[in-house]
């Protein structure tokens, strides 16, 4: 008896592994399932599971969309990728150049490389004049980004007491009081910060890694958001999420009526786009233990079901760990264009 | 970007970006209205020799450009780049604001 052909593919961890045509089928189904059981969404159809196997059993390195299909990109880098994480000496500008002119981006943030706006406060006049010189050189769109990063509001770096400190005490009522404190300084924060980059002339303003502290972070960007498309109208706003679920570290902190605790991308869209948001950033967890055809099924069985829910473009974040993307550094080629590939045809996503 | 992307200057990708920024439009939206601005099909909205010689002839900049007096990127791009697709750039209205254009 011949053994079955294998197919290479990896685990969400990104080691390489290699899968029968019957065993990839059942991780597509066992991914879809788990989507749906936890979002409450509804199923790929079955001509959408075929697509996902053609698409990982498609011969090529690299595989692509189709003519026709291609999406733009935004960032949450901080255009700091290239003179700090690959250690070569360039000044900011010249690196949003290097995008925009070599590597053919539609478009960059600029940010502090400690990127939260609690630190960017600081120094945000001098974070501004960064931005305005790369603004007068360069062609396309230029945000600025940052995280809100509400964890660096507690003490001993921050104003407020430590819930992950009083909730292990059994302190609740003053870990509540604590994140809804924070959210106030973060929001302030934010806006002085949106305020340097709109008097600058910038393009967008991109809350990113939002929620990655629980409910009371995603509250925080979507007040800030409000404020800043109030204030300063032509500089449209990305909210970009921290994961595909917003965790309840408060519990009972609502927007407009809703409470966020455990909410998934197609109802986190909706709030996105209640708070003024140009762009939602939609997350969806990697899982490193599972084999990539069951990552990306349940990948895009989420953001098949935000992108319909969505009135606003919503762009999928491909980076290290999430949206199918292996939880890597270098990031390997053949699964993130597997992986970009299945969002766009699938999910008709607005961007990257 | 390879895989998927428009390429940014290369082709259109930053006038669609922008137009998903300013107005909010999706995708199939911003492509159709930045092809219809710039009076293209939306096959050479994605072409990058179609987009050079069109971003050439409006002066609203390329990814490589042979240097010459005509050469037209940063600022005086988004000036054109405002005008052709009926937009505020936020940066250019700083701009004409602080050079007392405005």
């Amino acid at each position: 008896m011949t053994e079955a052909k294998k197919y290479f593919t990896r685990l969400g961890d990104g080691s390489s592994i290699h899968m029968t045509a019957e065993e990839i089928k059942a991780d597509i189904e066992a991914g879809v399932a788990d989507a749906v059981d936890r979002g409450k969404i509804d199923a790929l159809t079955p001509e959408e599971k075929q697509k996902i196997f053609d698409i990982v059993t498609m011969p090529g390195k690299i595989v692509g969309v189709e003519p026709g299909k291609e999406i733009v990109m935004s960032n949450d880098s901080g255009a700091y990728k290239i003179n700090v994480k690959s250690g070569i000496p360039i000044s900011v500008d010249t690196e949003v150049l290097i995008y925009e002119r070599v590597l053919g981006c539609d478009s960059v943030d600029v940010g502090n490389t400690d990127y939260n706006y609690k630190t960017a406060k600081g120094v945000a006049k001098r974070e501004a004049s960064k931005l305005k010189n790369a603004l007068n050189i360069s062609i396309m769109p230029l945000f600025y980004g940052a995280m809100p990063n509400l964890g660096f509001y507690t003490k001993p770096d921050g104003p407020v007491d430590n819930w992950a400190v009083l909730l292990p005490e059994g302190r609740v009522k003053e870990s509540m009081d604590a994140q809804e404190e924070a959210v106030h300084h973060a929001v302030r924060d934010i806006v002085y910060v949106a305020e340097q980059m709109n008097d600058v002339g910038a393009d967008g303003f991109q809350l990113d890694t939002s929620g990655a502290a629980g409910d009371a972070d995603f509250l925080a960007s979507l007040k800030a958001c409000e404020e800043i498309t109030r204030k300063f109208p032509n500089m449209g706003v990305e909210i970009g999420m921290a994961g595909e679920f917003v965790l309840g570290m408060h519990g009972k902190l609502k927007y407009n009526d809703v409470r966020l605790a455990g909410l998934y991308p197609h109802k986190q869209v909706k709030l996105a786009e209640q708070a003024g948001a140009s762009i939602f950033g939609a997350v969806v967890n990697t899982n490193c233990n599972k084999s990539f055809p069951w990552n990306i099924s349940r990948v895009c069985t989420f953001l098949k079901a935000c992108s319909e829910a969505a009135v606003i473009p919503v762009h999928a974040n491909v980076g290290m760990g999430v949206n199918g993307i292996p939880m890597c550094e270098i990031l390997p080629s053949d699964m993130v264009s597997r992986a970009d590939k299945a969002i766009v045809e699938i999910c008709k996503l607005d961007g990257f | 970007m390879l895989a998927a992307g428009m390429g940014g200057v290369r082709t259109a990708g930053d006038l669609v970006l922008r137009m998903q920024l300013a107005k909010k439009m999706r995708i199939n939206e911003a492509k159709a209205y930045v092809a219809e601005k710039l009076n293209v099909s939306l096959e050479e909205l994605c072409d990058v020799v179609a987009m050079s010689e069109v971003r050439e002839d409006l002066r609203i900049g390329l990814c490589h450009v042979e240097p010459c007096n005509l050469e037209n990127n940063g600022m005086e791009a988004k000036f054109r780049i405002a005008e052709k697709l009926g937009i505020t750039i936020n940066s250019v209205e700083r701009f004409k604001e602080r050079s007392g254009i405005k």
